[in-house]
């Protein structure tokens, strides 16, 4: 049988990376800089990326943290930047002396492997940017350790400057030494919350106070020595309101057992320490199985104990399989056990079965329950323009009545009539759906800030466990980049000379009461 | 089959939840007829909700329909679909230029305006193009719509008709009995039924298959991105550069294009639509060619759609040969902007077996009765491993 070929489809193409490394490691955190090292110790060529120092344009949109504009100027001086880091992590200069090729300001926004769809790129692949443009590099196993994000709680004015998450605080004020921001008031009572209150009094910030929904503080040990240290610890309270017009000046307190209460104490950053997601992004991606796991932070990829994912040739370490208290041990000692995993898959090469993780049967699962602390106490002071997501402005009435945007039409009885609630009773509830309809997660800030309050206020009206809805989608590039640092400028002349707008078939588009050559196949080929 | 069984039944029963599918039942349903939708995943997950939005194909005979009923969408279905009329196409070469010269013929043809534009005159329109402009053409006609907000507005409209809608729920086969389809078969069970309609995108050709009948259909997989919101242009519904798409009402740039990667028969469910393609990264380096003034803009997401396609690209609506009383639907990876239409003309063919308001003979399956076996390796739709290692052994 004579076989034709079809140029304008992906056959005939293939992704040729500019680089190719043999291990690659993603993220510089203890758990990468663990990995990485081990790594070399073991013989292996490694690449270590990390996408710190940040294009302050993406701190400004919320990412990959909740910045809340409390970086100072000199995060514009990208050089300055990068010897701050170099100089406030010794183990970057331990990779650096062990032979690994380090590199800061470089992040990473897909992975691609040959599977249906994308068969064609042929290889496994890293799509890499330094913010001016974007390249892909080869590997031939790669590890992440890609970390943690803060998990966002709303209240009024926390769309206001000045609010922040703690590891965007942790981020600036450890790694960049450029925290803006004198007097802070820290909401939740943790070990994060603590650790990050002593650290700001250290580098000579003033902490006025800690704001805990629960009602006894969490790390009180710690709560302890900082209030003896003036530090004003507020349990069973939640911020009602950010004040401030231009940027935070306050923070209004109520007790939550007691609404007509309202202290106000003076600040100029609140910062978010009420609980961290793994940052998962890249291994959803990859294509990774991910499963829910609550004592772990949330949705995280499914691993064996070498940090193994159902990814051929994919390990994790770290924050972003399982979030873990400091000091850094655990994360280091998972560094150090993907490594060698690593390194033995690799000597037995790319073809040798790959035994994947198999997850147990558990029973159904809600959030943490500190979250779902959190997500109440928002609810007990949101007001109807707080906006749960941010970036599209939808707020928690919005959400739960599944409303369009305000700028289309939401007044049609039949619209009205529809709510998360009827959604559910329609099919399994989904993230991606609501998402569709609401627009929440839709925005620059790709959903970081909003992602986890939309699913606990998805479970929370539809009683559904948390662990029961589909995870919600992630997309690449999962760092927003400019068309023209994201484009493809030395595109493959396969490509080019054969683009077409849709599949390049003639007698798709020729007017259908034209007269058409009856289908010669010959021709076709 | 059990009586409970057959009680859960519907007399038209409407495989795939896309949007040709949805179109059929709510238009069925407008007629009074009960309806039952299913289909193995949520309403509109692949492309019926995952394409550019686009409603002007004006080589179809079902154009003209369709260009009746965008206006009273949003009114007729109750819900929003973010219909917006008019289209634009602009050329950065003169090969661009001559290309789009067929289609201000056939708009120009049945009576749609359609005029040509100067630099100046895009860049009036399309502020955010450049001194590349080669030149453009206006239709006054066409436009563009939100495919996820239109499939949830034809979903939940067919469920306030009292049409029912089973997603989760995946079709194994049929029953069949005297030439005629009397349930269709799932994996939660079967669904007793008059008629049936098969309008499943790409699993089409696999189900047709079960009823006998062979509906040539290759599917593929295809790319898209979007940028964060820009201001708004004086018209969304902007295609050219070799690209296809819209300016959203929010104001984000959404754009697909360029090599399209075909899949096995019957799709790979999901799966294919998992990682990232870097085609996206062509895709941007086009629109930023494009939209010169945009090439700031952040790419936030991108993503994929099936779809599937009829040998000649034409859609198959039709009665299916071999049974009495099943009727397919597939639209042949146009379907989205024609949907209000192509819902209106399958819903007639299966009630009174043509189409009242437009001459559907070139959907006809019977086009492709002298099709050999092995049409697909004759094309080359197939597979990038597959096609590759033939190419590298001839």
């Amino acid at each position: 049988m004579s076989r034709g070929f079809d140029p304008v489809s992906t056959n005939g193409k293939r992704l040729t990376p500019r680089e190719r490394v043999q291990l690659l490691v993603v993220g510089a955190g203890p758990a990468g800089c663990a990995a990485a090292l081990e790594a070399a110790r073991l013989g292996l060529e490694v690449a270590l990326v990390d996408e710190h120092p940040l294009d302050p344009a993406l701190m400004g949109l919320e990412v990959p943290f909740h910045f809340g504009g409390r970086m100072t100027g000199a995060v514009r001086n990208r050089n300055s930047m990068t010897e701050a880091i170099l100089a406030n992590d010794p183990a970057l200069g331990e990779a650096f002396e062990a032979g690994v090729d380090v590199r800061l300001g470089v992040a990473v926004w897909s992975l691609v492997a040959p599977r249906p769809g994308v068969a064609w790129v042929g290889r496994r692949a890293a799509a890499l940017t330094d913010g001016a443009e974007s390249w892909f590099c080869g590997f031939d196993a790669a590890i992440l350790a890609t970390g943690r994000r803060d998990v966002g709680v709303a209240f009024p004015g926390w769309n206001l400057p000045g609010v922040m998450g703690a590891t965007a605080a942790h981020h600036l004020l450890r790694r960049y030494d450029a925290l803006e921001g004198r007097t802070f008031v820290i909401l939740g009572s943790g070990a994060e919350a603590t650790a990050l209150a002593e650290a700001l009094r250290s580098a000579g910030r003033r902490v006025a106070a800690i704001v805990e929904a629960a009602r006894e503080a969490i790390d009180s040990a710690g709560c302890a020595r900082l209030a003896a240290s003036g530090v004003e610890i507020l349990a069973g309270a939640m911020i009602r309101r950010a004040l401030g017009r231009d940027g935070v000046e306050g923070a209004s307190i109520v007790r939550l057992d007691h609404a007509q209460s309202e202290t106000t104490i003076a600040c100029d950053t609140i910062v978010l320490a009420t609980g961290a997601a793994p940052a998962i992004e890249l291994f959803d991606i990859a294509g990774a199985a991910i499963v829910f796991r609550s004592e772990s932070g949330g949705h995280v990829p499914l691993v064996d104990g070498d940090g193994r994912t159902t990814e051929p040739m994919l390990f994790g370490a770290g924050d972003c399989i399982g979030i873990k208290a400091d000091p850094p041990d655990a994360a280091v000692a998972e560094g150090v056990r993907a490594a060698r995993a690593a390194a033995t898959a690799l000597a037995a090469g790319p073809d040798a079965d790959w035994t994947k993780p198999v997850a147990e049967t558990r029973p159904a699962e809600q959030a943490p329950s500190s979250r779902l602390l959190w997500a109440r106490a928002a609810r007990s002071v949101a007001e109807a323009d707080t906006h749960v997501c941010q970036c599209e402005e939808v707020s928690l009435d919005d959400l739960l009545g599944v409303k369009p945007p305000r700028y289309l039409r939401r007044d049609q009885p039949t619209q009205r009539a529809r709510d998360l609630v009827s959604l559910a009773k329609e099919g399994r509830i989904n993230q991606d759906q609501v998402k569709r309809l609401t627009r929440a997660g839709m925005g620059p800030c790709q959903g970081r800030r909003c992602r986890e309050q939309v699913g606990a206020a998805l479970a929370e009206a539809t009683g559904v466990a948390l662990s029961a809805i589909p995870l919600p989608s992630y997309r690449a590039p999962v760092r927003p980049l400019p068309l023209a640092a994201f484009a493809d400028e030395s595109e493959q002349p396969a490509i080019a000379e054969h683009w077409d707008t849709w599949f390049g078939i003639e007698s798709q588009w020729i007017p259908f009461w034209e007269p058409l050559p009856p289908i010669d196949e010959d021709r076709l080929q | 089959m059990s009586d409970v069984a057959a009680s859960k039944g519907a007399s038209i029963v409407v495989v795939g939840a896309g949007v040709t599918g949805l179109s059929t039942a709510w238009w069925l349903a407008r007629s009074g007829v009960d309806v039952l939708v299913i289909d193995k995943g949520v309403v509109g997950w692949e492309a019926s909700g995952r394409n550019g939005g686009g409603c002007t194909h004006h080589q179809s005979p079902l154009f003209a329909e369709e260009q009746r009923l965008w206006p009273m969408m949003d009114e007729l279905l109750g819900y929003p679909t973010e219909f917006q009329p008019r289209r634009l196409r602009i050329a950065l070469t003169d090969e661009q230029l001559e290309t789009m010269k067929r289609g201000v013929d056939s708009a120009r043809a049945q009576g749609f305006p359609a005029e040509w534009l100067d630099r100046a005159q895009v860049r009036e329109m399309a502020p955010l193009t450049g001194d590349n402009v080669v030149g453009g053409a206006y239709f006054a006609c066409g436009g563009h719509a939100n495919p996820q907000r239109t499939v949830q507005a034809f979903a939940w409209a067919v469920r306030d008709l009292g049409g029912r809608i089973l997603q989760n729920v995946a079709v194994t086969g049929f029953t069949l009995a005297g030439g005629k389809v009397k349930a269709v078969e799932t994996d939660t069970g079967n669904y007793a039924c008059e008629q049936v309609v098969v309008a499943a995108g790409p699993q089409t050709g696999v189900l047709s298959a079960i009823l006998g009948a062979e509906v040539p259909v290759a599917p593929a997989r295809a790319e898209m991105i979007v940028t964060e919101p820009l201001p708004l242009m004086p018209m969304g519904g902007i295609d050219g550069n070799g690209l296809y798409g819209r300016q959203t009402l929010r104001g984000n740039l959404a754009y697909g294009g360029g090599p399209h990667e075909w899949l096995p028969a019957g799709g790979t469910g999901s799966e294919a639509l998992k990682s990232s393609s870097p085609i996206a990264r062509n895709i941007a380096k086009r629109l930023a060619e494009l939209f010169p003034k945009a090439a700031h803009a952040r790419v936030i997401r991108t993503w994929a759609g099936i779809v599937e396609n009829t040998p000649d690209g034409r859609p198959v609506i039709d009665r299916l040969p071999g049974v009495d009383n099943a009727t397919v639907a597939t639209m042949s990876s146009v379907g989205f902007g024609l949907s209000p239409a192509s819902g209106r003309a399958t819903a007639e063919i299966v009630t009174e077996g043509r189409c009242s308001f437009a001459d559907l003979s070139t959907f006809r399956l019977s086009r492709f009765g002298n099709l050999a076996p092995g049409w697909r390796e004759r094309k080359g739709w197939l597979p990038p491993e597959s096609a590759t290692a033939h190419v590298h052994a001839a």
